[in-house]
């Protein structure tokens, strides 16, 4: 009984992570116009991309921790079933803790809503799925090196790698161009409109044509076929639901340019 | 041993709310968003609490489609059991802030006969319309002529706003949201 007690008391128990590395640097990036392997319709093929500004890492554990503790609301124990699913965070320690050795690592299993609100708390708000493409088409070197094979190649190396034995340090990777970091890695990111995908695959709707019916001008085709990175992460963000976690789902914000954090 | 007698009630207490807790906050009426109706006056989302309720996201300008989803809405009102269809009420939530005025809507409502005693809708801003959709797995998207796409979900609410059927079967009422509305 003693036992069971000092465990309710532990995790009951606000917990302070010490080197836990602060999220919100960002970065200004130009936008422009974008062809996109989403089109914005099946006349227009090119994206007007205003600028904008873009966080260099993937939000940690240690930073969706503390606005955990600052937003009861989004602890895994409180949170609104019409939110997070019963994944939201469960790889944590706690409710309010991830444990000793996520402190760094990005933050995964979020739903669309919650990465929403920890981007709001902040005065930011989640990406947007053009934002996100044109800043991930840069390489090290130039900002959109996306007709070259061998960065191609290298972004689908990276794919490849295995997440076992745990995801790298949130902002470890090399930044690219821009100075954005973590765009090609393990983890897939939320953005504001990962509702818009509008694919004609879904794979929620499978099976049944009738289900698949859009009012306007219905599926869009995507483009780039060969950019199959980019493809991927469409399929992945249109598969999922708002309320869904995954360990393989997490994010970062954005904000527009001129708005003030 | 006093102690024992009640930690152990506590202790179970404790690690079963939570369980219960998000079970009862799958409701729609968790977002808190305002919308203004077809007479332009301020309302809530959850404006028929207490209520059965259909609610669907459209667009005013649809040419196609969404003219069906106002048929298919009459189509599950008309065949709901007579004792339950004066307690149904219809939400209507329009996608495009922009040209969707309550102004706009009014002479939507009136053009096609819609009885706003029962029915409302309702104009919501750009965040709203994004959380709503998100909520109701509704997915749409602005196109560059100011049209929009969307998938077409009707979502039946229970007294307390939890989504207990969606369909996307238009021209028809789905037999599976008629035997969610009538249960109890």
């Amino acid at each position: 009984m003693i036992r069971a007690c000092t465990l309710l008391a532990l995790a009951l128990l606000p917990f302070n992570a010490p080197g836990a590395r602060a999220g919100g640097l960002d970065v200004p990036i130009t936008g422009g116009r974008f062809e996109s392997v989403l089109p914005p319709s099946p006349q227009v093929k090119v994206a007007a991309v205003p600028s904008f500004r873009l966080d260099t890492a993937l939000v940690s554990n240690a930073d969706f921790a503390r606005f955990v503790r600052k937003h009861a609301e989004w602890r895994r124990d409180r949170v609104a079933g019409l939110f997070a699913d019963e994944g939201y965070l469960r790889h944590w320690t706690s409710a309010t803790e991830p444990g000793p050795d996520l402190g760094r690592q990005p933050v995964t299993q979020v739903s669309w809503f919650a990465a929403s609100a920890y981007c709001e708390a902040r005065g930011a708000r989640l990406p947007r799925w053009h934002e996100w493409e044109l800043a991930a088409a840069a390489s090290a070197t130039v900002p959109d090196a996306r007709n070259d094979p061998a960065w191609r190649q290298q972004i689908l190396d990276w794919y490849s790698k295995s997440a076992r034995g745990g995801l790298p340090a949130a902002g470890a990777s090399p930044a690219n161009y821009f100075g954005v970091r973590d765009l090609h890695g393990v983890v897939w990111e939320w953005v504001e409109d990962a509702g818009s995908m509008l694919v004609s695959d879904d794979s929620r709707e499978q099976g049944d044509p009738n289900r698949n019916r859009f009012c306007g001008s219905g599926a869009i085709d995507l483009e780039q076929k060969e950019n199959y990175a980019m493809l991927m992460r469409i399929a992945m963000l249109s598969s999922m639901k708002a309320s869904y976690s995954s360990n393989s789902m997490g994010f970062r914000c954005a904000t527009d340019v001129g708005a003030r954090r | 041993m006093n102690l024992r007698r009640w930690l152990v009630p506590a202790l179970l207490l404790a690690f079963s709310l939570p369980l219960a807790a998000t079970e009862r906050n799958a409701s729609l009426y968790q977002l808190h968003e305002e919308l203004l109706n077809q007479d332009g006056k301020p309302i809530d989302l959850d404006v028929y609490r207490g209520k059965k309720v259909l609610v669907t996201l459209f667009y005013g300008s649809c040419p196609a489609t969404c003219p069906l989803i106002i048929d298919t809405l009459r189509a599950i009102e008309r065949q709901v059991d007579d004792a339950q269809r004066p307690e149904l009420r219809v939400l209507l939530v329009s996608l495009d802030p922009d040209r969707d005025t309550p102004a706009a809507l009014r002479r939507l409502a009136d053009s096609r006969r819609i009885d706003t005693a029962r029915w409302t809708l309702a104009h919501a801003d750009a965040a709203a319309v994004r959380r709503l959709a998100a909520a109701l797995s509704v997915q749409y998207k602005k196109l560059p002529d100011g049209q929009f796409s969307h998938s077409t979900v009707i979502s039946a609410l229970d007294a307390d706003g939890k989504i207990v059927a969606q369909s996307a079967e238009l021209g028809h009422a789905d037999p599976e949201l008629l035997q969610a509305i009538s249960a109890k």
